[in-house]
Formats: C-alpha cells, sequence, structure tokens
C-alpha cells in the first residue's frame, strides 16, 4: 500500500528578480522554499494553501517542467531533479499534468483530435487501432461524445474542456497526475463532476494523485492524505480525516474555518466563529524570519520569530511545522471543533464575521 | 452530496456551449460532427462587413491589374512610351481638348508637352506601387515575424538587443536615410534594368525599415502567449522548441501577422510615391504614380486634371487597403478594440 512513488526532499525553486541592461540579480522570489513530500503508489496527496504560496510551482517542479535551485525530487526510485533531456522526455509519459485554466491550457488554434492525440505523436507512441480511434477511446474514457473529434475547444464549456485536458494527460498512460487546481475556474455545480471523474479514472488506472487546490473543502472527498503549505512552506501533512477532525497547524485551523459547514443546523454558529486570517500574505521575496506564519498567526510567541519550526511527527502521526502545535483540548474547550480555536483568535486578532455571503 | 458520476457526466455532456455570437451552431449533442474553426467564423464577419468585401475586392482588382499590366496596355494598344503629338497643343504644350484630353480613345486624357497615354502610365503605375508594396511588406513580415518571435520566445539578451534595434530603426529617419542611399547606388545592377534594379532597392529599403512594425506586434503577442498553459502543457509532453513554435505558437500569430502585413502596405504606397515624388523612386521615362505628381506639379494651374488622376488613385488605393486591413482586424480579432 504505501510504497513512495514520489518522494521530495528540500525541494526549493527561487525565481531570480533581475534589473538594469545587464540583468544583474538583485533579489529571488523563494517560491517553494524547501519542502518535504512523500506520495504514495495509489493514492492522492491533496496540496492545500493561498493562491501565491507555491503550489503551481512545487507542482511544475515535480513535472519537471521547472528545474530545481535545491532539493531532490525521486521519482519511482529515480532521481530526477536535474535528469537530462533525453530521459526527461521518458519520464513525461510517466509523469503528466492536468492545468488550471481551461481557456489557456487548450491551444485555440488545434481540433480536440489534434489536441489529444499530441502526446501521442510526441512521444510517437504507436496507435494499432489508429490514431482517430484511439484519440476517440480517450475521449469516450473522460465522458466526451467522440464523435466530437473535429471540434475545437472555443465550442465546448469549462467543464468539458477540462475533461479534454484531462483525455490529453491520459492519453500516454501516466502513472501520476499532478492536477493543479483542476476545478477551481469551474462552477461550482461541474466542480463535483470533475471530481467524480478523476476518482473514477484513478480506480480504473491505477493512477497516482498530487491534487493541488486553494481550499480544503475541494480535496476532502478525493485526496487519502492532505499537506498544507504556506509561503514556500509545507506547514503541516497528516491523512484526510485526522486533518479535518484534529487540525493541529494554526494556519490548518483557519484555513478549515473557512470551509464552507454542510451541516445547517451548525451553519450559523459556525459562520460567526469563523477564524479569519487578517493581514496580507509576506511576500516571498523577503519571508519573516522564524515560522512564516508569525505574522498572522494568533498563537505567536518570541521564540517563533527567532526559530524556524522544523516539520516533525507528532505523536498522533500529523507531520506540523510549529512550535505550539494547537491541542485537542484548545479544539474542544468550547464543545464544537473549530470554536476554541476561533475564541482565541478572537482576543489576538479582530476576526469575527457574521456575514452569510 | 455530490451525485453517481455516471449521471454527471451524461448531464454535463449535452451542455455543449457553442459561440453565442454564431447563434446556435451545432449546439446540441450527437451528429454535429465537424468543428467551425475561428477561421471559418471569421471569414463569416468578414463577409458581412460591406465596407472592407469592397477594400476587398478593390484590391484584388488592383493586384490583377499589375500582375497583368503589359497585356492590358497592349490590349488598349497605347505604349506608355508614344508620342502623340497630334494631341498636343502646339504653343501652350497642353493636351487638346478639355480635361487633359480625355477621349474615347485616351480615356484618361493625355501627358502634357509629349502626349503619352495616361491611362496605360498608370496601369504601369499601379505594378511598381503594388509590387513594391506588397513585395516590401512581405520582407518586412519575414524579418519582423522571425526576429520578434525569437525576441518574444527566448527572452534575456536576445530580447533586450532585438528591442533595441526596433526603438532605433522606429526613430530613424528613413526617408533622408533613401534618399543618400539611392544617390550612391549605381543605376543598374544584377544584370537588372534600370526599373527593375531600383524596384529592388526600394523594396529592400522600405522592407527593412518596416519590419519593427511587424516585429512589435509578435514580439507582444509571443509575450503573452508564451505565458498561456497551452505551452506549458506541450512542452509536458515532451515536445521539442521546433514544434512549439512552428506548431502551437504560429498558429495563433498568423491572423495578427495577417492583419499588420495587410495594414503596412498602404504605407508601403505611400513611401514609394513619395520617393518617386522626390527623384529617388522609380527613373523616367518609367512610370509611377508618384512622378506622375511630381510632373503635374508644372501644370497644376493649366491641367490640373493630370495631377487629380495620380493623386486620386494613390488615394483610393490606399483608402481601399486600409479598409480591408481593418476589416481583417475585425473580424480575426473582434476583442481588439
Ligand atoms: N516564473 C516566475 N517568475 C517569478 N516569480 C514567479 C514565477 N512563477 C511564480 N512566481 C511567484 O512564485 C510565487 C508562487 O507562485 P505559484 O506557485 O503560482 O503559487 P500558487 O500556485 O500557490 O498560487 C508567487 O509569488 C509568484 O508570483
Ligand atoms: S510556530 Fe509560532 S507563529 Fe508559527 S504557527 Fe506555530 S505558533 Fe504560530
Ligand atoms: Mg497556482
Amino acid at each position: 500500500m504505501s510504497t513512495p512513488l514520489l518522494e521530495v526532499t528540500g525541494l526549493q525553486k527561487h525565481f531570480p528578480i533581475t534589473a538594469g541592461l545587464l540583468r544583474r540579480q538583485v533579489a529571488a522570489v523563494r517560491a517553494v522554499d524547501g519542502i518535504d513530500l512523500t506520495v504514495n503508489k495509489g493514492e492522492t496527496l491533496g496540496l492545500v494553501g493561498e493562491s501565491g504560496c507555491g503550489k503551481s510551482t512545487a507542482g511544475r517542479l515535480i513535472t519537471r517542467i521547472l528545474e530545481p535551485t535545491g532539493g531532490t525530487v525521486t521519482f519511482d526510485g529515480q532521481d530526477i531533479t536535474h535528469i537530462k533531456r533525453g530521459p526527461l522526455r521518458d519520464l513525461r509519459r510517466d509523469v503528466q499534468m492536468i492545468f488550471q485554466d481551461p481557456y489557456s491550457s487548450l491551444n485555440p488554434r488545434h481540433t480536440v483530435g489534434t489536441i489529444v492525440s499530441a502526446p501521442l505523436q510526441i512521444q510517437k507512441i504507436p496507435t494499432p487501432q489508429g490514431l482517430k480511434k484511439a484519440v476517440q477511446e480517450l475521449l469516450e474514457l473522460v465522458g466526451l461524445n467522440p464523435e466530437h473529434y473535429n471540434r475545437y475547444p472555443h465550442e465546448f464549456s469549462g467543464g468539458q474542456r477540462q475533461r479534454i485536458g484531462i483525455a490529453r494527460a491520459l492519453a500516454l498512460k501516466p502513472k501520476m497526475i499532478v492536477a493543479d487546481e483542476p476545478v477551481s475556474a469551474l462552477d461550482v455545480s461541474i466542480q463535483a463532476q470533475v471530481v467524480n471523474l478523476l476518482d473514477d479514472l484513478q480506480r480504473e488506472l491505477d493512477l497516482t494523485y498530487l491534487f493541488i487546490a486553494h481550499d480544503l473543502s475541494v480535496v476532502r472527498h478525493i485526496s487519502d492524505r492532505v499537506a498544507v503549505m504556506y509561503l514556500g512552506k509545507v506547514v503541516e501533512v497528516a491523512p484526510r480525516d485526522d486533518l479535518y477532525a484534529h487540525p493541529r497547524h494554526p494556519y490548518t485551523v483557519a484555513l478549515m474555518s473557512a470551509v464552507p459547514v454542510p451541516d445547517p443546523s451548525r451553519r450559523d454558529k459556525a459562520q460567526r466563529e469563523r477564524v479569519l486570517l487578517t493581514g496580507d500574505v509576506p511576500s516571498p521575496i523577503d519571508p519573516p524570519s522564524g515560522c512564516r506564519f508569525r505574522t498572522r498567526c494568533w498563537k505567536a510567541q518570541d521564540v517563533c520569530a527567532s526559530e524556524q519550526p522544523p516539520l516533525t511527527v507528532l505523536a498522533d502521526g500529523h507531520q506540523v511545522a510549529c512550535h505550539f502545535p494547537v491541542s485537542d483540548e484548545e479544539q474542544h474547550a468550547a464543545g464544537s471543533g473549530r470554536s476554541a480555536a476561533a475564541a482565541q483568535a478572537r482576543d489576538k486578532i479582530a476576526t469575527v464575521v457574521a456575514d452569510p455571503e | 452530496m455530490v451525485s453517481g458520476p455516471g449521471a454527471s457526466l451524461s448531464e454535463e455532456s449535452t451542455h455543449d456551449v457553442a459561440d453565442p455570437a454564431e447563434g446556435g451552431v451545432n449546439s446540441t449533442t450527437g451528429k454535429a460532427i465537424e468543428g467551425r474553426s475561428l477561421r471559418q467564423i471569421a471569414w463569416r464577419r468578414f463577409k458581412r462587413d460591406r465596407v472592407a468585401t469592397a477594400g476587398g475586392a478593390f484590391v484584388g482588382f488592383l493586384v490583377l491589374v499589375a500582375i497583368f499590366a503589359t497585356p492590358i496596355v497592349s490590349l488598349i494598344g497605347h505604349p506608355i512610351d508614344a508620342f502623340n503629338n497630334d494631341l498636343i497643343d502646339p504653343t501652350l504644350g497642353l493636351p487638346l481638348g478639355s480635361f487633359g484630353g480625355i477621349s474615347g480613345e485616351h480615356w484618361l486624357g493625355v501627358e502634357p508637352t509629349s502626349g503619352r497615354d495616361v491611362f496605360s502610365r498608370i496601369i504601369f503605375g499601379a505594378q511598381t506601387s503594388i509590387f513594391v508594396a506588397f513585395l516590401a511588406a512581405l520582407v518586412s513580415t519575414i524579418l519582423g515575424a522571425i526576429l520578434g518571435l525569437a525576441a518574444g520566445f527566448m527572452g534575456g539578451w536576445v530580447d533586450a538587443v532585438v528591442s533595441r534595434i526596433m526603438d532605433f530603426l522606429l526613430a530613424f529617419p528613413q526617408l533622408l536615410f533613401s534618399i543618400a542611399l539611392v544617390s550612391v547606388l549605381p543605376d543598374s545592377f544584377f544584370g537588372l534594368d534600370g526599373r527593375l534594379s531600383r524596384m529592388a532597392v526600394l523594396i529592400g529599403v522600405i522592407g527593412f525599415f518596416g519590419w519593427p512594425y511587424i516585429g512589435r506586434i509578435v514580439r507582444g503577442q509571443v509575450l503573452s502567449l508564451r505565458e498561456r498553459e497551452f505551452i506549458e502543457a506541450s512542452r509536458s509532453l515532451g515536445a521539442r522548441t521546433g514544434r512549439i513554435l512552428f506548431r502551437e505558437l504560429l498558429p495563433n500569430l498568423a491572423a495578427p501577422i495577417l492583419v499588420y502585413t495587410t495594414l503596412i502596405i498602404p504605407t508601403n504606397i505611400i513611401t514609394e510615391a513619395s520617393l518617386s515624388f522626390l527623384g529617388v523612386g522609380i527613373e523616367a521615362p518609367n512610370p509611377s504614380w508618384g512622378g506622375m505628381l511630381y510632373d503635374a506639379k508644372s501644370y497644376y494651374q493649366s491641367d490640373p486634371t493630370y495631377m487629380i488622376i495620380p493623386g486620386v488613385c494613390i488615394f483610393i488605393t490606399v483608402l481601399a487597403f486600409n479598409l480591408f486591413g481593418d476589416g481583417l482586424r475585425d473580424a480575426l480579432d473582434p476583442k481588439a478594440h
């Protein structure tokens, strides 16, 4: 069950900021700044964090669209951190990506047939049944009408376009798929359909997913484990149910309170007690010293500014990077899961909102 | 919660959204097989634009005239260098008859002093203008597309160098340079006759100074296309740079390149006419619209028709190209406004 397919250690990506005619480097965007992750064969790891925290960059490092600045990426036992062109092209067959924006991820000048057959042509995959038939099978697999082979992307809805992108990613029969916010751009009503499709495909085709999202509710259904990212760092990793029931990192607690509550009887109360994240996300060019979340954390102490909390395994199996993890007592003090943290947050920073929207 | 995947699939598949502006084409499931490309949609849009189609038709007509100038003129039977002294008032040197000697035989009259047929000379002038303008536009487009693509796609120092060159050329006094260049070049070279040599020089100079207009557009387009996820998708499939440039980027650049090529043609026509007017374009006795305008300025009071005719030709041609180009732009990129 838990053979790691992908292992990431200390992964870094710093984008240089250059200035002047000579383009000297004056600073760097530390988009991903030392993350450790493991994705096991056949599982789905959800990767969650606010927009700009480095999720897409992490995804592009793992699919090796970008080259890491530091750290290592190991896929299926092979170190792919600085893999050469030739072997990288072979790696493409095993690791594929689904993109966030269904409007920009498909070339508007190509037909669906051209788009979905591109991977087969680029990788020179033989198709005994014929290229057209192969594409039609893929279209059928993702729930599209195979007769729409000759149509152009602009003739499809957002959800259908995302299915085209999924078909393209599946064409090479990859082992792993990095899905970068695959449903964020879709209507809420369509989101569940696409997530369900990915879920079915995983079972059918024995896929491993890294599923990126910017809020916890989207990944809840599909993930086996969830990793939470903040400003280029992973701050908490735990099995899905543990994470939702007992969030340990203050940032996870804050994110959690942004998740809509399905039970209507609790909705009113929960909404009043959301821990709002106040203040802006600090710049990844010059992140805060010590713990990066300290500028917005209601539990922050002096030590948080001086010492960076390492990602460590707690007794209950959570991996958490915090000097003062949120305890169960804190959570259960007021009876309902998120109230305790919320109450504390209320004292520390102005947080409470009763806005139903 | 979420419904079963089977149900949801068929449900969404029926919501096939066609371009709403196109009024429900093949908009539901099933048999509609042939998709409509953006090109087909643009063509429909273009056909609906009366002004642009009229401009386009006139452009097409001019191109035919330019190509078949020689047979047309021999059919009419008035060679461009045939003098007709009998049609000239010997004391004034002006054409006999009103409006510059317009008659059933000489449709646009005759030249003062020499009596050469103006219509034939206009036809040959059209050939010069159209050929020079088109070929110069082609030179600009090829240079601009390659350098713009390189600058936008490669970025870094390539972009810095190409961008500076474009700035430099756009600020350069093109007319003065052309005058200086033509005066130092021999009258004919490469075994071409005087007219063709001059046309080659004009094409080279106008084409060279025109490429930054195309280069800028292409560079800008590439910079924005480069960020689109389909480029990344192609790369993540293992595509090589060649495929990304020619299969992914170029099809998206075709429309803007076509539009801006069409729009620099009228500018080229004016530049060619100006250079010929200034005496550094096509040399006498070969006809050109700019040269005819220059000749006509000595007669602007006594024989205004002779001046009006090449002027109107230039005006209508430039207008037709601009209307055609604008229509193309509207059809290919309706959001450009
Ligand atoms: N190519 C790049 N060059 C410079 N900075 C970048 C680049 N790509 C991303 N960034 C920066 O890195 C940070 C993380 O971006 P990203 O990975 O896209 O975040 P997310 O996907 O979580 O929203 C952002 O501050 C973003 O501006
Ligand atoms: S280390 Fe300190 S500042 Fe950071 S999350 Fe934990 S308590 Fe908050
Ligand atoms: Mg992102």
